[in-house]
């Protein structure tokens, strides 16, 4: 079975053909190296996943809709923890949680976007063991990151047997738990270009409660001088196979006013690109809405904080 | 009187006993981690059990074979429907006088159904033993939808009761069909509808929901095979039932049989009904002669034992112009699932249904109930309200708004006129019960008051103008609702489990030192009961609480009792426990004459003692009494001092409230906000009103998931959805609104201590509340009603073909 | 029975050293609950939304049914058996759930308050909305809340050396 293939299936809110609550068995592996993580993925390929915070795969491994057979756990890989200032750019290490990326005064500085979405992801337990490699990693439509990554333009650092490479987020999503990346390579950090300073930012996300991946939710970057925007990221989560990046819908804000009736195309243009599921968060015709007042929202925020 | 000797303020304080705030003995164990659970019990030898479930909702089972199950080392064995019919138990009884299968019998009726029962060293090899099992199915058209349960060409459902057409509750007129159940004059009501001046009809749904208590269900048993005697420690609301229950099943003699419900992590219903797994568990210790724990895991609790709700309540009041109300006629479609395994009183198909007249001064009422089968999982439990009792309120607090709004009058004005007058009480409705208490407008007037209604309907009006003119995008609702409940069940002329009368039980023992230990039939999962039944007794006999000890859940120890739901704990223990604590007072009376040397007649009651009239310094506290009680009776007197009491109520008791939801809803994504909820509940004299309190928080938070947006989904299927807490909405702390509670006190009258039960109160009157409000909110752009659960999405939806959209 | 070899772990749980081994595939709650009949912490959802199963790991908060033992090896664990004070006396917390109410059931009260209690070293005077926020991770079926809040205010306040004035309601 390919690596992702069964959790297509694997929503808490689609129908369960077995009821397990209890993982199959597995060989622990807990590596200290890259290289050492590394080896162990290329020895057992598809049969064995890394392990970051676990608050996805475990779950799976519960419901038996994912057995593998080594689990590579990455938490005493120092090399993937950390928060680096790079001047233009930020370096987040893999295994950092999103607790930490709430604590970082870095970030807080920098990047106020990723503390402001990190809040929103789970609860505080969970923010506790999530990291942010697991987050944009395994592909899940639901997960937040992916989007805000996509937003931020970020680029994935990737090291596999053959060596490392870069992939843009932009570039890393390609269907429901499909990414770019091999069966054989790891995340091992994300580089953020640190946007404009003064720049506005807004992550929106409609959820039902606490815990729930969003209904829909938007991630905006803007900067502005005086009432015009000068440049826009907009980027969606969960209404779609994959993070979606909105970029008509930026171009159309890009150089306005933020009028209401361009604010209304560009809301349209987002709109058009989503493709939700339906499931107990709504019908995809909400879902798709909810985008757009997402969008719609995130701008207004946005363009209100942004410096001119 | 020297200094030293307490006032009577201060004696009276000491004991600690009813109208204080006594905090709760049970949380110096809970707060530490030393809750006793039944997972947390771990025998020698203990084996785990776990099951094979149906990944289909309808279908026929035409092989299983466990053979490959068997040779994973570490399973014992693998339960099927053949093996459980060598001890006749495939399929048992259900609550409702029907049977439901313990184990697939050829076929299974809805997804997840049990279909064999693995039986392992741990949990971990009765997992994987599970994968290892096979079962081939061949699959049936489903029925999910109960309006098309009874077409001609509907599915047939339960084979098992073909050419059945007399059921437990009269005739059955379709295959699919349970019961129909009807109460009230249907002549007088056809008249008076034919004769009304104005009259609304809406069919009212109130969704299929769960109860979920934190803990699962779960249970150990444990038999002895050389003594004969089974051990049963499980999650029971009520264990002698269940005593009872497994006795009739298994021919164990009953007193061989020991049910313990120990700490149990919440039920709200979910606990009281026998489950395939208790039965499972039972027979896996009598064939391996080892115990077998049975844990549910979440996803199985939600999916399995025990929905709540799924009816659908076609709801007509008519009423003259001025509002005043001349009839209601109801006819409720009852969605059962595959069995008829509701937990209602035996004689009740359709429990307590009939309080549908709720606080209003009906001439005339009709109701008549159909259940059908469908192909879902089997249950009807009163999820924290007494039964069927908050699909009644919501369906005439519905009712009543939706005439309001025909009306064009104020839904409070409307309650107002047309309630049960004070001097009306005791109260005979149309639907047949006496409602003992009640003083609904003053409890009415004190929330409108509190809460400023008439300013609230003016800020109402004022933000409907802005929206008109496109200021803002947010509404506001107010819901209201006046809520009778009927607790108590009851009195033995019309209540009783599988034959076993409704009453309830309490037995005292005073120790020669002064302190107490008493044993109920009642069996708390989070209500207090060591706590407020030792309030009872220590105003009762004047020993401080502090030395009382309650004993609740061992089936051996404890007097035969039915056990706490439905509101039931107060209104029949609570009477129980008082009335055996004054059988206590009695003979210590006696006692006391006799130790102070006067007739009995000439003592009177004192806080914790007896002084002779006229002379207080003459005196013999409990203490006293207790000690001469075991060293010197009088003669021709027993020697100690106890007491056992079985209370049959004369009658329900009915508690009421008056409750008050704002609500600002924003039309573009749905999401409803509680700006403010009041709740105001008088039931009766008040034993703890700190717990009071708390437990109208919890319901309050309960009706708060169920009516934005608590449900159980099923797809055309028969796939259960949802059926984690990811899905499944329990509310945390954020979306939780503050809540603001109030009282009156109307005692009941017949109740020895004027007690009425209020933890389900919160449940019943707030689901309306909250409905009440979001469809207050869209009244005004032409809504007369707005189905449930009211999740932002639904919301939404209304909001658009409503045209608040644009 | 397993092929898998069982594997050693380490940790000090509630101040003790403890040594086993372990399956991989055991899960911390069970490892717990079972190998060390520390019972405290419960089973309620088994998909890490309850927090009935929270204990606190290596100073943060964590969901024991959604964590192998064999990921706490080295780790310094504290459940509710190991929240009292030095002297057996009850915490602040413990203190604060039984003076204003904040449990029924007492199910999850040992998640809760072991969750509360890395919550006020985090932020020791935390505010309604920021307790509300903080312990969103636990579920809660009886009490509503509020009094969890106020109880957490309770606790905050006394270890401040401050009496608590109960909100008005």
């Amino acid at each position: 079975m390919t690596r992702s293939s069964f959790e297509a299936a694997a929503r808490w809110d689609r129908p369960r053909e077995e009821n397990d609550v209890i993982p199959g068995e597995f060989i622990y592996h807990r590596p200290s190296s890259v290289a050492e993580a590394l080896a162990i993925l290329a020895s057992h390929g598809d049969e064995a996943r890394p392990l970051a915070g676990g608050h996805s795969l475990i779950p799976m491994m519960k419901l038996r809709m994912a057995a593998p057979e080594h689990l590579i756990d990455l938490s005493g890989v120092a090399d993937l923890k950390g928060i680096r200032d790079e001047g233009g750019s930020v370096v987040i290490g893999a295994m950092t949680t999103q607790h930490e990326l709430i604590a970082s005064e870095l970030l807080a500085a920098k990047l106020p976007i990723i503390r402001e979405t990190s809040l929103l992801i789970a609860d505080p337990q969970i923010r506790y063991m999530g990291t942010l490699g697991g987050n944009v990693a395994n592909g899940d439509p639901g997960n937040d990151m992916p989007a805000l990554m996509q937003c931020l333009n970020a680029t994935y650092l990737a090291a596999g047997n053959g060596g490392e490479r870069e992939i843009a987020a932009r570039d890393f999503y390609e269907a429901a738990y499909f990414t770019a990346l091999a069966p054989d390579e790891l995340v091992t950090a994300i580089r953020i270009p640190v946007p404009a300073a003064g720049h506005g930012f807004a992550y929106e996300k409609l959820k039902r409660k606490v815990g729930d991946y969003a209904t829909a939710a938007a991630a905006v970057i803007l900067t502005r001088d005086g009432s015009t925007v000068t440049g826009c990221s907009i980027a969606l989560t969960n209404v779609g196979d994959t993070p979606l990046l909105a970029s008509e819908a930026a171009e159309i804000v890009t150089g306005s006013g933020l009028d209401a009736a361009t604010v209304d195309r560009a809301v349209a243009a987002a709109e058009a690109i989503t493709n939700p599921a339906a499931d107990g968060r709504g019908p995809a015709e909400y879902r798709t809405k909810m985008a757009g007042v997402m969008v719609h929202r995130a701008l207004a925020r946005a363009f209100e904080r942004a410096g001119s | 009187m020297n200094d030293m000797t307490p006032t009577r303020e201060q004696r009276e304080a000491a004991l600690e006993g009813m109208g204080c705030k006594r905090k709760r003995v049970e949380d110096i164990r809970f707060t530490q981690g030393k809750g006793n659970y039944v997972d947390d019990l771990k025998l020698n030898g203990m084996l785990f059990g776990d099951f094979v479930r149906s990944p289909y909702a309808h279908a026929k089972v035409t092989r299983i074979d466990a053979s490959k199950a068997l040779e994973l080392p570490g399973v014992v064995a693998v339960l099927t429907a053949e093996d459980l019919k060598g001890v006749n138990l495939a399929w048992m009884p259900t609550l409702a006088g029907d049977v439901q299968m313990v184990l697939a019998d050829g076929k299974v009726l809805y997804q997840n159904q049990e279909v064999a029962f693995v039986i392992a060293e741990n949990r971990y090899i009765a997992d994987d033993a599970i994968q290892l099992v096979e079962v081939d199915y061949e699959e049936l058209p489903v029925l999910v939808d109960p309006f098309k349960a009874m077409d001609a060409d509907a599915p047939v459902l339960r084979e098992d009761l073909a050419g059945k057409t007399e059921g437990a509750h009269g005739p059955r007129n379709h295959h699919n069909h349970i019961f129909n159940w009807s109460v009230g004059d249907r002549e007088e009501t056809d008249r008076a509808f034919a004769e009304a001046e104005v009259s609304i009809k809406e069919m009212i749904s109130y969704h299929r929901t769960h109860p979920s208590p934190l803990e699962t269900c779960q249970c150990v048993a444990s038999m002895d095979k050389v003594s004969g005697e089974l051990t049963v420690w499980g999650t029971f609301q009520a264990p002698h039932v269940i005593r009872t229950v497994a006795s009739l099943l298994s021919t164990i003699p009953e007193h061989k049989i020991h049910v313990i419900a120990p700490d149990i992590g919440g039920g709200f219903g979910n606990k009281v009904g026998a489950y395939p797994g208790y039965i499972c568990a039972i027979v896996a210790t009598i064939v391996t002669g080892q115990p077998v724990k049975w844990v549910e895991d979440r996803m199985e609790n939600l999916s399995t034992t025990s929905f709540a709700r799924d009816y659908h309540m076609t709801t007509e009041i008519a009423a003259k112009k001025d509002g005043t109300v001349t009839s209601l006629r109801v006819h409720v479609l009852a969605d059962h699932g595959g069995f008829d395994a509701c937990a209602d009183p035996s004689k009740w198909p359709a429990g307590f249904m009939n309080i549908v007249t709720g606080s209003y001064d009906f001439p005339t009422a009709h109701l008549s109930v159909d259940g059908v089968y469908t192909n879902k999982a089997p249950g009807g439990v009163a999820y924290r309200c007494s039964f069927r009792v908050t699909e009644a309120a919501y369906c005439i607090e519905r009712g009543m708004d939706i005439l309001a709004k025909k009306l064009g009058m104020d839904p409070a004005d409307l309650r107002m006129k047309n309630f049960i007058r004070p001097e009306q009480f005791p109260y005979h409705s149309a639907l047949g019960w006496e409602y003992d208490s009640g003083d609904y407008h003053t409890a009415m007037q004190k929330a409108m008051d509190t809460i400023g209604y008439r300013s609230l309907r003016e800020e109402q009006k004022a933000r409907q103008e802005a929206f008109k003119r496109g200021e803002t995008r947010e509404i506001m609702g107010i819901g209201v609702c006046f809520f009778t409940e009927i607790v108590g069940a009851g009195p033995s002329k019309n209540c009783d489990i599988l034959g076993v009368a409704m009453f309830d039980s309490a037995e005292i023992r005073v120790h020669p030192t002064g302190s107490v230990i008493s044993r109920m039939g009642s069996k708390s999962q989070g209500q207090g009961h060591e706590t407020t039944w030792a309030q009872i007794i220590a105003t009762e006999i004047g020993i401080p609480a502090a030395d009382i000890m309650v004993e609740e859940g061992n089936t051996d120890t404890a007097p035969y009792g039915l056990g706490t739901y439905g509101s039931r704990s107060t209104p029949v223990a609570g009477a129980a426990i008082a009335l055996a604590a004054r059988k206590i007072r009695n003979k210590a009376q006696m006692i006391a004459a006799h130790m102070l040397e006067v007739s009995e007649y000439d003592l009177e009651w004192d806080v914790d003692g007896f002084q002779v009239k006229g002379n207080p310094g003459l005196r013999k506290s409990m203490k006293e009494i207790a000690w001469a009680a075991y060293n010197a009776p009088p003669p021709n007197l027993e020697p100690g001092l106890e007491a056992v009491s079985y209370y049959d109520p004369p009658n329900m008791t009915y508690p009421f409230g008056a409750y008050f939801c704002v609500m600002d809803i924003d039309v573009d994504t749905g999401v409803a906000k509680i700006r403010r909820f009041y709740a105001l509940d008088d039931c009766g004299t008040r034993i703890n009103p700190m717990i009071i309190e708390g437990q109208v928080h919890g319901g309050l938070t309960e009706a708060f998931a169920i009516a934005m947006g608590q449900e159980i989904r099923y797809d055309e299927m028969g796939n259960v959805l949802g059926a984690s807490f990811m899905d499944f909405f329990i509310p945390t702390a954020v979306e939780t609104p503050h809540w603001e509670t109030d009282h009156t006190v109307t005692p009941s009258p017949h109740h020895p201590i004027g007690a009425k039960g209020v933890g389900e109160s919160p449940n019943v009157g707030g689901v309306p509340a909250f409905s009440n409000a979001v469809n207050d909110a869209f009244g005004f752009l032409g809504s007369t009603h707005i189905q449930m659960p009211h999740d932002a999405w639904r919301i939404w939806k209304a909001a658009k073909e409503l045209g608040a959209h644009g | 029975m397993s092929d898998i070899d069982q594997m050693p772990v380490t940790m000090t749980v509630n101040g003790k050293k403890v040594q086993r081994f372990v399956d991989p595939r055991t899960l911390l709650i069970h490892f717990l609950r079972e190998d060390l009949n520390i019972t405290g912490p419960h089973i309620g959802c088994e998909t890490s939304h309850c927090g009935a199963c929270t204990v606190d790991l290596d100073g943060k908060s964590i969901k024991a049914c959604t964590l192998f033992a064999v990921q706490a090896n080295g780790a310094q664990i504290t459940t509710i058996e190991g929240m009292a004070n030095a002297d057996g006396t009850l915490s602040a917390l413990q203190e604060g759930f039984r003076q204003m109410h904040g449990l029924q059931c007492g199910f999850c009260t040992p998640g809760m308050i072991t969750r509360a209690h890395r919550l006020l070293q985090e932020n020791p005077n935390p505010t309604e909305e920021e307790i509300r926020f903080g312990i969103a991770g636990n579920l809660c079926r009886c009490t509503g809340y509020q009094n969890i809040v106020k109880a957490i205010q309770y606790a905050a306040a006394k270890l401040q050396g401050r009496e608590f004035q109960e909100a008005a309601e």
